[in-house]
């Protein structure tokens, strides 16, 4: 009774982490720095990026944004009509707390990695 | 809010009547300090010269064009054609901010060329969206903000009446609400001391000075240190916009209440993923689009308001 139990359990996971994979390697390969806004939220909330990469942020919603950062650690953006965008390069490695001026509690992180 | 007691005030399900409004106007009493939502503009007659009536209006967003309401502009003129047919002229009107969708100069001279014919004086208070040109508020300033104080507060008398114009739409901090700060509240709490408990006070901001809904950013983060200067006072009225609809709440000598927008409505919180624009068929939006008329009788303890949608 219990082997073919196991055995499914590790099929799945072997399946699983395959899938995981391959989810991965798609993100990686499509757009991980880019960060849409829509109904208010950053998404992905967190960003990980490598130092040099130029980050675009792309408001989809019907009201305007704009992207500020804790201590102003590096430019905001103007206000972003919809479909607008705002791009920053990250050279300096550190993460980056950042928010809309326009509706504070929508919060988004870059991390910046060596 | 078609059913006004004048001698109870609002009862909990005019209250509740009140909140599932969302519409065009405001007509606020001021009776004796506390203020009044009287119900729609035809009953706003009914109180008519025992004092002082002025009008609200908010949230213009002159420039939006999104499906939620494609002509932003038309629907102002609505709302102005709404307030010239009144059969009592309102004193003033006050404009609690949004007049603009995107800051142009274009959307304000819109709004303003609209907005004069009904030939009342206005008091503005600057929204979010009135600030984001690239200078971060000059264009608003130099139109609305010339004798006011730091980044457009400033208060007036009228019949004995003290109002407060706040701005709470600067410097927001990340992850907070709306933001009054030192300077302006310092200013506040100087504006208001020397002046006598009896005085009624209306205060009027952009963004709600009370805790709407914490999640959708719709409170101010130090409303309540500005409140604590307003102790003393017997009759305080906080009249704002932003959220689009109408709510209402009293808390012992202070009344809140929200007015419509003239442009479109959003939901009401929790009933969607977030507080955006609202589509709604055609024929409900100007139901939930609207002004308010504020009445203040002397000798009588509430101020009257009335919210009043472009239609229905």
């Amino acid at each position: 009774m219990l082997r073919p139990i196991i055995a499914c359990s590790v099929l799945g996971a072997v399946v699983g982490s395959l899938l995981a994979g391959s989810v991965l390697f798609a993100r990686a390969e499509g757009a991980p720095n880019t960060v849409t806004i829509d109904n208010f939220f950053f998404t992905p909330a967190t960003t990980t990026v490598k130092a040099g990469t130029t980050v675009t942020w792309t408001n989809k919603d019907d009201i305007p944004h704009g992207i500020g950062s804790a201590n102003n650690a590096f430019p905001k953006s103007k206000a972003l009509d919809t479909d607008d965008s705002y791009s920053f390069t990250f050279s300096a490695p550190g993460t980056y707390q950042y928010f809309c001026y326009l509706h504070p509690k929508m919060v988004g992180t870059i991390v910046v990695e060596q | 809010m078609s059913e006004i007691d004048q001698r109870d005030g609002i009862n909990r399900r005019k209250v509740l009547e009140c909140m599932t409004w969302c519409g065009t106007g405001v007509l606020w009493t001021i009776a004796g300090g506390v203020p009044h939502s009287l119900g729609i503009m035809g009953e706003a007659q009914a109180a008519e010269s025992r004092g002082l009536t002025f009008l609200q209006i908010s949230d213009s967003h002159v420039g939006f064009d999104k499906p939620a309401n494609p002509n932003a502009l038309g629907t102002l003129e609505e709302a102005i054609a709404k307030v010239n047919a009144l059969p009592q002229k309102p004193a003033f009107m006050i404009h609690t901010g949004d007049i603009s969708h995107l800051s142009k100069e274009k959307e304000f001279d819109d709004a303003d060329h609209i907005i004069s014919q009904s030939r009342l004086d206005v008091h503005y208070v600057p929204g979010e969206h009135d600030l984001i040109d690239a200078d971060q508020g000059k264009i608003y300033r130099d139109r609305y903000g010339k004798a006011a104080k730091g980044a457009g507060w400033y208060s007036f008398d009228a019949n004995g009446v003290h109002f407060i114009g706040l701005v709470n739409v600067v410097d927001l901090k990340a992850g907070g609400l709306g933001n009054l700060g030192n300077e302006q509240l310092e200013w506040l709490e100087a504006d208001v001391k020397s002046r006598s408990a009896s005085t009624p006070i209306v205060l009027f901001a952009h963004i709600p000075l009370w805790t709407v809904a914490q999640d959708w950013g719709w409170g101010t983060q130090d409303g309540a240190q500005a409140l604590s200067y307003l102790k003393k006072f017997g009759s305080v009225t906080v009249l704002n916009g932003h959220i689009h609809q109408v709510m209402q709440k009293v808390e012992g000598n202070v009344t809140f209440h929200t007015a419509r927008s003239t442009a479109f409505p959003q939901p009401a919180p929790g009933t969607a993923p977030s507080p955006g624009p609202m589509k709604v068929p055609d024929d409900q939006l100007r139901k939930m689009l609207g002004i308010a008329n504020v009445t203040f009788k002397q000798n009588e303890q509430r101020l009257a308001i009335i919210d009043s949608p472009l239609q229905g």
